[in-house]
C-alpha cells in the first residue's frame, strides 16, 4: 500500500549483507554566502506548529514487527551521551561498551537481527581519548561538545582551540553552541561568522550546530538561527545542550526541519538534525523518526543526517524490544547498564 | 515482512484499530434496526442497508420509515414536550450524563463511525467524538442557565433536524443538543447511509434518562426527510446538506410558519499572503480540504495564493501531498480514508473530468501516494492555473479536489474569495495581523479562521451566508435558533387604505400641492409607473398622493442601497449620532406627526400623539444600541480568541406594518440603520404618508444617500421583486397583507434571510424583547478565529 520512497541505489545499499547500516555519506554543506534577506522573510506562526506537532503522535502509529524495526533503527540513531561534572574514564568506558552492544544479543537473535551499535558516542574533550580508544575497531565515531559547551561564553580564541584540540584528540564529530546573543539580538553577521570559524576549526570533523532553542526566545528565531548556521557550513543544527529548562520539542524539530528543507531547496544539500534533551521514550523516538520520514524523507533516517541526542532513551528501548520479543513488560534492570 | 526487512526499508505497517466491540454490538442488535419512537425501538422493517465505504462489506440492515412511523415519531415527541421544557436545571442534568456516556463509549462510538463511513479512525477518535461530548457538555450548560438569560424566549416545540453523511454523529450532536438544551423534543433523521452511530446515540439517550419521545430517530432516505419537512406537527426544521435541497427545503416549507434553519454548501476560500508561513499553510490544507476526504461543507477548497509566493508554495504542497497516506479508515496510520459510497466517489470523479475539459490550461497533481484496491478511494488531488469562470472553482466538488488561482493585492484576494454564491467559511495566512484582521471583516464568510482552519467549538457560531445558508450552531446564538419569542403574536387582518369618499372630496385645505416621491439613491424619485394614488382621510379630505412603486423603482432602490456600503463600514458611534439626530427632528415635529396619523385614520388623536412619542423613543432606542451590539469573544477551549461578531445583513428589503405606520415603520430603520445594514424599505399600505412625510426628516439628518430608500406601493406588488432580487440579503414582511408564503418561496432562489410575520402582528409599542429581535435579524453572526503565541 505504500510507495516506495527510497530512490533505487539507496535502497540496493541498505539491502547489503550487514545488518548495520552502511556508511553512506552525502557531500558536505560547504554553506553559503550570507542572506540576509531571506533570513529576514522566514516566517514561523507557533500556534500552526504546535497543533501539527499535537496531532503527529496521533497521526502515525507502528505495531508489532514495525515498531521493533524502528526502534532498532532508532538505536542506530543515538548519540549515546554523557556529559556530567563527574564523568571518569571508567564512566565513559562503560559508555562505549554500551554503545558496541546496546541491545542483549538474546534480544536481537530472537527478532532476528545482527549486532548494531549507537550512531556515536558524545562527551566532553577530556573523555575523546578515552572515547576513542574504548571505540577503537568500529564504526562508531566519537562526537565532543565544545566551544564551551554549555554556555559558550569563554573566549572566542579558546573556544576555537578547544574545537582543535578535540579533533587532534580523535573526535570525528564537534558538537559547537552557538552565542544566542547573536540570535537575541538579530546580529545575523556576527551568527555567520561565528559559525564559519567553528566549521573551519573543525578541519574533516564534522560539526553539529548547538542552537540552544529553549533559549532563542520564539519559533520565528529558532528558524532563522537554523538558517544562518546553514548557510556558514553546518552538517547538523541541533537543538538543545540537554541543559536548558526546555530541550527538544516537537514544535522545535519542525520548525527546524523545514528550515532544513528549505535550505535543501535552495542549495541542494541535505543537512542533519539532532534533537537532544528530553526524549526518554521509545514511543516518542518513534513519534521523531516518522516526522523526519513524513517531513524529510527516508533519507534522514540514517546516522548520517539524523542523530537523537539522549542518554535514557536507550533504556526505554530496550524494554520495549524485549516485550516485543516476549510479549510481558520488561525491567530495566534486566538489561545491561551503559 | 522480517524485522531486518522493515529495518532497512522503514517502512509504515499496518496499525488497525480492532473493530471487535463495534461489531459485537451490532451482532447483539441482530445487524438489523428498526426507528426509536417514544423510547423503544420499533420491529425492523427493512428497506436500507449499512456498508463499510471501505471494503463494501454488509454492516447492518436498517428501516426506512413510512408515514406512521413518522405520525409516531411527531406524536411522541409532541406528548413529551411539555414536560421537557418544564425544568432546565434537569434538562442540564441529562445533557451532562449524555456528555458523560459519549466519553464513556468514545472508541466504539469512534469505530462505528469509521466503519460506516469511511473517516480515518484518528479523525472520528481524537476530532469527532471529542466535539460530540464537548457540544452535550456546553449545552448541559446552556440548559440550566437558559432560564435566567433568555427569560423571553420559549421552546420552538417539535423539531424536525435532517443531518447529512459527512459528520453523522458530530451533526447529531449539533442538532440534538441545542435543541433539547432549549427545551424542544426532537425527531431526526440521520442520513442513509451512516445511521448506526445515531442508533447508538438512542442507547445512550435512554442511560442517559432522556425521557421517552425527547429524542426521536428515525431512518431513511430522502423520502423520509420529506415527509419530516412537510408534516404539520413539527415546529423548526433544522437540515444539514446540500445547497439544492436545502433549497427545496426552504420552498417546502414556505407559507407553513414552520422555522428554519439551513446549513448548506460552500466553496471556502484559503487564502495565502506571501508573508505567510508557508509550510504551516500547507499542513492546513491537509485539515482544509484532506480532512474527511474533503466531504466537508465549509472545506477550503479554492486556494487563492499571492503570486510572488505561488510556485513555491504549489511545489511544497505537491510534496506534501505525496506524503499523505491512503488506505484502510480503520488503520491509525492512514490520512485519508474512503469517500462515503460508490456514488459520491462516481460524482467528483465526474466532476473533475468534466471541469478539466473545460478548462484544458488547468495543471493537475495527484497525489503519488498508493491508492488501495477496491472501495471508495479518491487520491487527494490540487488543480492549479483555474481562473474564477472555471466550473471547478465555483462549483462544490465535495471531495479531496483542491482548485486554485493566484491573486496579487489583498483587495483583489477579497475580490476573488467573494467571487462565489456561497459564504460559509475562509482561511487567511499571514504574518500581518493588520492584514489578516483587515480582511477577515470583508470576506463573505460565516466563519473565518487566521493562521488556522476547520477549528470548530460549541462556544463558537458556526454557520453561514448567502447560499450557504442561514443560523447558526454553537453558542448562545446557536441556542437562539431553538427559541421563539414567548409573547404570542396576534392574529392579523388585512387593513386597507382608506377608501375615496362616495360623494365626491371634501374641500382641500388650500396648501400647496405636493408631488408624490420615494427616496432612492438620497433623492427624491418619480416612481417609474408614473401612476399615484391618492390618499384619503375618514372625513373625505384628499390628503395626499403617494407612487405607485413597481419593480423598476424596487431595482433601483436596491442598487442604490448597494453602492452605499460605506455605511455597513461606518463605527457603531458615527451611527448613533445620526440616529440620535433623527430622533432630534421627529421630535421637532411631533405635533405635525401626529396630526398626519391621526388624519390617515388608523388611530385617534390620543393613539396618534403616543405613537410618534414611541416613535421618537424608538429611535433613541436604536441610538443607544448602535455602538452596542457589538458580538462577544466566545470562550473556545484555544490559546487565541474567537470572535462572534455581529456584521450588518447588507441590503434588507422591509415591507412594514400597516397597523402602526409610523412606529413600524421607525422600528425597522432604526434596528438597520443602528447595525449597519441599508434599507429598502415599503410603508404602511394602509396609511403611507406618516413614513413618506419622515423622508424630509432623513433627509435633513445627516443619513448617507442610498442607506435609506422608501418605495410606496401595494405591498403585493413590490414583495415578489424584493424577495426575488439576489442583491437582496434579506427581506422582512409586516405586512398586514398575505404575503409570507410567497416571499419564503422566493427567497430559495440565492436562499436571503426572511422574517416574515406569517399574518400574526407585533404589539409595535412594546415588540417582545425592545428591539433585540431586530438588531439579531439585521445582523450575521461572523466568528473570527485568532488562535496566536509566539
Amino acid at each position: 500500500m505504500t510507495r516506495p520512497v527510497t530512490d533505487p541505489t539507496e535502497a540496493a545499499a541498505l539491502r547489503s549483507e550487514s545488518h548495520q547500516l552502511p556508511q553512506l555519506h552525502e557531500p558536505r554543506n560547504p554553506g553559503m554566502a550570507l542572506d540576509t534577506d531571506w533570513v529576514a522573510r522566514v516566517q514561523a506562526n507557533t500556534s500552526a506548529i504546535e497543533r501539527r506537532a499535537a496531532t503527529l503522535p496521533g497521526r502515525r502509529s507502528l505495531k508489532k514487527a514495525h515498531q521493533a524495526a524502528w526502534l532498532l533503527r532508532a538505536i542506530t540513531l543515538i548519540d549515546l551521551t554523557t556529559l556530567s561534572g563527574d564523568d571518569t574514564e571508567g564512566r565513559v568506558r562503560r559508555l562505549c561498551a554500551k554503545a558496541r552492544q546496546p541491545v542483549r544479543p538474546d534480544l536481537l537473535e530472537a527478532l532476528g537481527m545482527g549486532p548494531i551499535t549507537t550512531g556515536a558516542v558524545c562527551v566532553y574533550h577530556e573523555m575523546v581519548p578515552t572515547a576513542v580508544r574504548a571505540l577503537e575497531g568500529t564504526d562508531i565515531p566519537v562526537a565532543a561538545v565544545s566551544t564551551g559547551f554549555p554556555a559558550g561564553l569563554s573566549p572566542f580564541r579558546l573556544r576555537l582551540e578547544e574545537i582543535r584540540e578535540s579533533v587532534a584528540a580523535g573526535a570525528s564529530e564537534i558538537d559547537i553552541v552557538i552565542s544566542r546573543r547573536h540570535v537575541l539580538t538579530g546580529d545575523w553577521a556576527a551568527l555567520y561568522d561565528e559559525m564559519r570559524q567553528f566549521r573551519d576549526a573543525c578541519g574533516e570533523a564534522h560539526v553539529k550546530a548547538i542552537l540552544a532553542t529553549g533559549e532563542l526566545g520564539s519559533l520565528r528565531n529558532v528558524a532563522r538561527a537554523s538558517l544562518v548556521c546553514m548557510m556558514a557550513g553546518a552538517d547538523f543544527i541541533k537543538t538543545s545542550t540537554g541543559k536548558e529548562s526546555v530541550n527538544a520539542t516537537l514544535p522545535v524539530s519542525l520548525t527546524m526541519i523545514r528550515a532544513i528543507r528549505d535550505y535543501q531547496d535552495a542549495t541542494g544539500v541535505k543537512v542533519g538534525y539532532k534533537p537532544a534533551g528530553g526524549i526518554s521514550k521509545a514511543k516518542d523516538a518513534l513519534t521523531y523518526l516518522a516526522l523526519m520520514k513524513d517531513e524529510l524523507g527516508d533519507r534522514w533516517l540514517q546516522p548520517d543526517l539524523f542523530r537523537f541526542g539522549a542518554s535514557s532513551l536507550l533504556g526505554d528501548i530496550e524494554r520495549q524490544l524485549e516485550h516485543h520479543v516476549t510479549g510481558r513488560y520488561s525491567a530495566l534492570h534486566r538489561h545491561p547498564a551503559g | 515482512m522480517t524485522v531486518q526487512e522493515i529495518f532497512e526499508t522503514m517502512d509504515y505497517g499496518p496499525a488497525p484499530e480492532s473493530a471487535a466491540a463495534a461489531q459485537e454490538w451490532l451482532e447483539r442488535s441482530g445487524r438489523a434496526f428498526g426507528h426509536f419512537i417514544g423510547g423503544q425501538m420499533t420491529a425492523h422493517a427493512g428497506g436500507l442497508d449499512s456498508r463499510n465505504p471501505a471494503d463494501g462489506s454488509h454492516l447492518a440492515s436498517l428501516s426506512q420509515a413510512d408515514a406512521a412511523a413518522i405520525d409516531a415519531a411527531v406524536a411522541a415527541a409532541r406528548k413529551a414536550q411539555a414536560d421537557w421544557a418544564a425544568d432546565g436545571a434537569r434538562r442540564g442534568r441529562v445533557l451532562y450524563a449524555m456528555a458523560r456516556l459519549v466519553q464513556k463509549h468514545a472508541r466504539l462510538l469512534a469505530v462505528l463511525e469509521t466503519l460506516e463511513n469511511g473517516k480515518p479512525i484518528r479523525e472520528s477518535r481524537d476530532i469527532d467524538i471529542p466535539l460530540v461530548a464537548r457540544h452535550f457538555y456546553y449545552h448541559a450548560g446552556l440548559a440550566r442557565l437558559m432560564e435566567d438569560e433568555m427569560p423571553a424566549q420559549r421552546p420552538h416545540g417539535v423539531c424536525g433536524q435532517i443531518i447529512p453523511w459527512n459528520f453523522p454523529l458530530l451533526m447529531l450532536a449539533w442538532k440534538v443538543a441545542p435543541a433539547l438544551a432549549a427545551g424542544n423534543t426532537v425527531v431526526l433523521k440521520p442520513a442513509e447511509d451512516t445511521s448506526l452511530t445515531a442508533l447508538f446515540m438512542a442507547e445512550i439517550c435512554t442511560q442517559a434518562g432522556v425521557p421517552p419521545g425527547v429524542v426521536n430517530i428515525v431512518t431513511g432516505d430522502g423520502r423520509v426527510g420529506e415527509m419530516i419537512v412537510a408534516h404539520e406537527g413539527i415546529d423548526k426544521i433544522a437540515f444539514t446538506g446540500s445547497t439544492e435541497v436545502g433549497r427545496r427545503i426552504r420552498e417546502a416549507t414556505a407559507g407553513t410558519g414552520k422555522a428554519l434553519t439551513l446549513e448548506l454548501g460552500g466553496k471556502s476560500p484559503y487564502i495565502v499572503f506571501d508573508d505567510a508561513d508557508l509550510d504551516s499553510a500547507v499542513e492546513g490544507l491537509v485539515d482544509a480540504i484532506w480532512f474527511n476526504q474533503g466531504q466537508v461543507c465549509c472545506a477550503g477548497s479554492r486556494l487563492l495564493v499571492q503570486e510572488g509566493v505561488a510556485e513555491r508554495f504549489h511545489d511544497k504542497l505537491r510534496r506534501r501531498m505525496d506524503g499523505l497516506r491512503l488506505g484502510d479508515p480503520l488503520d491509525k496510520c492512514i490520512d485519508v480514508g474512503a469517500m462515503v459510497d460508490p456514488a459520491q466517489l462516481e460524482r467528483v470523479s465526474r466532476m473533475v473530468s468534466e471541469g478539466l475539459e473545460a478548462d484544458p490550461g488547468a495543471e493537475v497533481h495527484r497525489t503519488g501516494a498508493a491508492l488501495p484496491d477496491g472501495g471508495c478511494f479518491y487520491p487527494p488531488t490540487l488543480i492549479t492555473g483555474l481562473h474564477p469562470a472555471s466550473p471547478l472553482m465555483q462549483d462544490e466538488i465535495f471531495g479531496p479536489v483542491l482548485v486554485g488561482t493566484t491573486f496579487r493585492t489583498p483587495a483583489e484576494a477579497v475580490a476573488l474569495a467573494n467571487n462565489s454564491r456561497y459564504g460559509l467559511a475562509a482561511t487567511v495566512w499571514s504574518e500581518n495581523l493588520n492584514l489578516a484582521l483587515d480582511v477577515a471583516p470583508k470576506l463573505a464568510a460565516g466563519v473565518v479562521w487566521i493562521n488556522a482552519t476547520n477549528l470548530f467549538d460549541a462556544a463558537a457560531p458556526f454557520g453561514g451566508l448567502r447560499e450557504s445558508g442561514f443560523g447558526r450552531e454553537g453558542g448562545p446564538e446557536g441556542l437562539a435558533a431553538y427559541t421563539r419569542p414567548r409573547a404570542e403574536a396576534t392574529e392579523l387582518s388585512r387593513l386597507r387604505p382608506v377608501e375615496a369618499p362616495a360623494k365626491g372630496a371634501a374641500p382641500s385645505d388650500g396648501l400647496l400641492d405636493r408631488t408624490a416621491k420615494n427616496l432612492v439613491g438620497g433623492k427624491q424619485a418619480r416612481p417609474d409607473s408614473g401612476y399615484s394614488t391618492p390618499v384619503w382621510s375618514p372625513d373625505g379630505r384628499l390628503l395626499g398622493h403617494v407612487g405607485q412603486g413597481n419593480a423598476k423603482d424596487i431595482r433601483n432602490a436596491v442598487e442604490a442601497a448597494g453602492t452605499a456600503g460605506a455605511w455597513s463600514r461606518s463605527t457603531g458611534h458615527g451611527r448613533a449620532q445620526i440616529l440620535y439626530y433623527l430622533a432630534e427632528n421627529l421630535a421637532a415635529r411631533e405635533a405635525e406627526f401626529a396630526t398626519r396619523l391621526r388624519d390617515l385614520g388608523q388611530v385617534d388623536a390620543d393613539g396618534a400623539a403616543a405613537e410618534v412619542a414611541a416613535s421618537v423613543d424608538r429611535l433613541f432606542t436604536a441610538a443607544a444600541w448602535a455602538d452596542k451590539f457589538d458580538g462577544r469573544a466566545a470562550g473556545v477551549p484555544l490559546r487565541g480568541m474567537a470572535l462572534a461578531l455581529r456584521e450588518p445583513v447588507g441590503v434588507i428589503g422591509a415591507l412594514c406594518a400597516d397597523e402602526a405606520p409610523l412606529l413600524g415603520f421607525v422600528t425597522v430603520l432604526g434596528a438597520i440603520l443602528a447595525t449597519g445594514s441599508r434599507a429598502v424599505l415599503i410603508p404602511s399600505e394602509a396609511a403611507p404618508l406618516a413614513a413618506m412625510d419622515l423622508m424630509q426628516v432623513i433627509e435633513t439628518s445627516d443619513v448617507p444617500a442610498g442607506v435609506v430608500n422608501i418605495i410606496a406601493g401595494r405591498h403585493e406588488d413590490l414583495a415578489a421583486p424584493l424577495a426575488g432580487h439576489m442583491d437582496v440579503q434579506a427581506v422582512w414582511s409586516f405586512s398586514s397583507s398575505d404575503l409570507s408564503e410567497g416571499i419564503e418561496r422566493a427567497s430559495a432562489a440565492d436562499l436571503k434571510r426572511t422574517w416574515v410575520n406569517h399574518g400574526r402582528g407585533l404589539d409595535w409599542h412594546a415588540p417582545a424583547g425592545g428591539l433585540k429581535p431586530f438588531l439579531e435579524q439585521a445582523t450575521e453572526v461572523k466568528t473570527v478565529w485568532v488562535p496566536y503565541g509566539e
